[in-house]
């Protein structure tokens, strides 16, 4: 990757809050009649200044949760050169991860406002982490931290975060449908294992040799009381295939089915999760993510070794 | 000479037309198929006292005798695999034959498998059955991988790192398939030839697989009849001795999933086969004149041709690439247009083509012929045969 992405966030979190915005409009009643009745909210403090006198306010006060409606930038505006969630937005486009979605979103109000009041709000890049391996896709997690002012005195905040992501492939797994094992009383415990967390390799009782697929009987010794060992989920990609068609049940085309070789020597077969199927290679380090369909089944899959 | 090698001779041949509707009950496909190879080797039902089949065919002996009047069967055997079977049947007829158990013994396969069951797509019920078939498929299948496309795909990516071939280096398998297809009017794709480019341009199966690097899903039925040296020399064909027949099963072997051995760049129990063959009928891979080979994916192909010896491991490309496939090369191999071409009756039209190529009846008839080899089906415990003079 040629865009140094923590550099340049370490420099736009050095600058701190960017000019402030100003409010199109003052807070004003009409405004607030139009959020009340879309949202549903009765609350007459909102709209009659009698109500609101009643209940210890000078006057009618704004609905708190309406405070990023005042600096909206309305259907044609843009955002200030200098935001800081603009500058991550673009580098992150030019990285390749080019989606966004909203995760968390936490406000705090100082106090009411009032109608009159001239609000303008800051943005401020609090934090970038990442890459992280999502649901989604492969992404990094934006936070910003915007202050409304009215005059010099903060009436309200927000911690803002996002999560910019390179589309991946569907995490295939498995529902109802799910393709489910024949389980045997030789293979029990791999599942029992994949139930626990666990991914087990057999090995026999008597000479230790490990062996995946299991079976009842120790082909290098003869004996027929195997035990397991933990895996330690590390493998490589022995060979692989992206299944286009026909259908397969409880899994969306295209996906990637891997042939591991564990680092203890065992191959074991799985699907390969959180990565597009273009960029798969045979010796690509890969590590166990087990994938819990339901109660009754959870398949060994895999993802590229973080 | 060994064993069996010699003492049978497949007398009749006999097929339905191959369609992607037939339009009829399997058991008609079956019934149809062996009274044409029976009338082609001159013999009545009542002459057939054997008789042969996989244990995936849907139509039991007792049903294909009561069809076609047979009164009494001395010999019935099935043989398991999927289409590793097929040489097997024409090795179970020789060995009845041979123990002087049997002494007309008809081979037969007869499906519906492309208006019918489909073998290509994702079968849930294969890999539920309470077995050791089911727990060795609950390997693979839960993960997503269950169609026999795939379940090749994953050998054939492997394949490509260690040796270096190409997509098109398979891609080559099919034209050379489909060119013969071509001029063989019995053939699904008769006039249909292929080029490299509409290969390449044929969309995703499962990668590395393309569309054209799998056979056609087809109806239809085949039978070929055997009976002893002795009898055969006094029927209405030409005799075509059954030099060799052998089964083959590999180390660590699974059903389309042998993927736990050292290699994944080899066919160790269609070696197993090959060196029988050789030893049964004296002879090595450099006397083979023609070679039918399974070619359900063409990745199959090349691995065969080094497995069988016919040329350097991780070499069969540039085999292939010099021609060596093509009916006037080194080793023309499918001149009936194969299973990517013909028609796919899971190995049994293969061997009805080394029959008409020992005889000289062949629609791409190669000159010269005394050894003819035949394998089944590939990933798969398998079976081949030598036909010869
Ligand atoms: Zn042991």
């Amino acid at each position: 990757m040629t865009v140094d992405i923590l550099g340049r966030a370490g420099q736009v979190r050095a600058a701190g809050e960017c000019a402030p915005r100003s409010a199109r409009d003052p807070v004003n009643q009409p405004m607030i009649n139009n959020w009340v009745e879309a949202l549903g909210d009765a609350n007459p403090i909102y709209t009659s200044e009698a109500a609101a006198r009643a209940a210890g306010h000078p006057g009618v006060v704004a609905p708190p949760a309406m405070i990023q409606v005042w600096t909206m930038a309305g259907l044609h505006g843009r955002r200030a050169a200098d935001d800081p969630l603009q500058i991550m937005t673009a580098l992150l486009d030019e990285a390749g991860f080019t989606s966004v979605v909203a995760t968390n979103c936490e406000q705090t109000y100082h106090r009411y406002l009032r109608v009159g009041e001239h609000l303008r709000m800051t943005t401020a890049l609090e934090d970038v982490t990442g890459p992280k391996r999502t649901a989604l896709g492969d992404g990094w997690f934006v936070t910003t931290r915007n202050v409304w002012y009215s005059g010099e005195e903060p009436v309200a905040e927000m911690r803002f975060r996002v999560l910019k992501f390179a589309p991946g492939p569907a995490a295939a797994p498995a529902g109802a449908d799910a393709v489910r094992p024949v389980v045997s009383r030789d293979t029990a415990f791999f599942w029992e294992g994949t139930a626990a967390g666990e991914l087990r390799i057999q090995r026999c009782g008597a000479c230790g040799t490990l062996r995946h697929p299991p079976g009842p009987m120790c082909p290098s010794c003869g004996a027929d009381d195997p035990g397991y060992v933990l895996a330690s989920g590390r493998g490589t990609v022995f060979s692989y295939v992206v299944h286009h068609h026909p259908p397969v049940p409880g899994r969306t085309v295209p996906f990637v089915v891997a042939l591991v070789e564990l680092e203890e020597g065992v191959r074991m077969l799985g699907g390969l999760v959180g990565v597009d199927p273009g960029e798969v290679r045979i010796g690509m380090a890969v590590e166990a993510a087990l994938t819990r369909v339901d109660d009754g089944l959870t398949l060994p899959d895999w993802r590229p070794a973080r | 000479m060994t064993g069996i090698g010699g003492r049978a001779a497949v007398v009749g041949i006999g097929a339905t037309e191959f369609s992607k509707d037939s339009r009829r009950s399997e058991l008609k496909l079956a019934a149809q198929a062996v009274r044409a190879a029976l009338a082609d080797a001159g013999l009545r039902p009542a002459d057939v006292d054997g008789l042969v089949t996989f244990t995936m065919d849907t139509n039991t002996e007792a049903a294909v005798a009561r069809e076609l009047g047979i009164p009494q069967l001395r010999f019935f055997s099935r043989i398991h695999y999927g289409g590793g079977a097929a040489c097997a049947t024409v090795q179970q007829a020789a060995l009845a034959i041979a123990a002087g158990v049997a002494e007309v013994v008809v081979c037969y396969r007869a499906f519906n498998e492309r208006s019918g069951h489909r073998f290509g797509q994702f079968s849930t019920a294969l890999a539920s059955a309470p077995t050791s078939s089911g727990v060795d498929a609950s390997w693979s299948y839960p993960m997503g991988l269950g169609t026999p496309g795939a379940q090749v795909a994953m050998v054939a990516r492997r394949y490509m790192h260690v040796t270096g071939a190409t997509s098109e280096d398979f891609g080559r398998v099919a034209v050379a398939d489909r060119r013969h297809a071509a001029t063989n009017p019995k053939a699904f794709f008769y006039g249909r030839p292929i080029t490299l480019a509409e290969h390449q341009a044929s969309r995703w199966i499962t990668e590395p697989l393309h569309l054209l690097d799998c056979c056609q899903e087809s109806d239809g039925g085949v039978a070929v009849v055997v009976t002893s040296a002795e009898r055969a020399r006094d029927l209405a064909q030409p005799p075509v001795l059954v030099r060799a027949a052998a089964q083959g099963s590999g180390p660590d072997q699974f059903v389309m999933t042998s993927y736990y051995r050292d290699a994944l760049t080899g066919l160790p129990e269609m070696g197993i086969v090959a060196n029988q063959l050789w030893a049964q009928a004296g002879i090595t891979a450099q006397d083979v004149d023609v070679a039918v080979l399974y070619d359900h994916f063409t990745p199959f192909v090349l691995m065969q041709l080094e497995e069988l010896g016919f040329c350097p491991r991780g070499e069969a490309r540039h085999f292939v690439a010099d021609g060596g496939i093509e009916i006037d090369g080194r080793l023309p191999v499918n001149p009936h247009g194969g299973q990517l071409g013909e028609a796919y009756i899971h190995g049994m039209n293969g061997i009805a083509e080394g029959v008409r190529q020992v005889r000289g009846t062949a629609v791409n008839q190669v000159a010269r012929v005394e050894h003819v080899l035949v394998t089944a089906g590939t990933g798969v415990p398998t079976s081949g045969l030598v036909l010869g003079r």
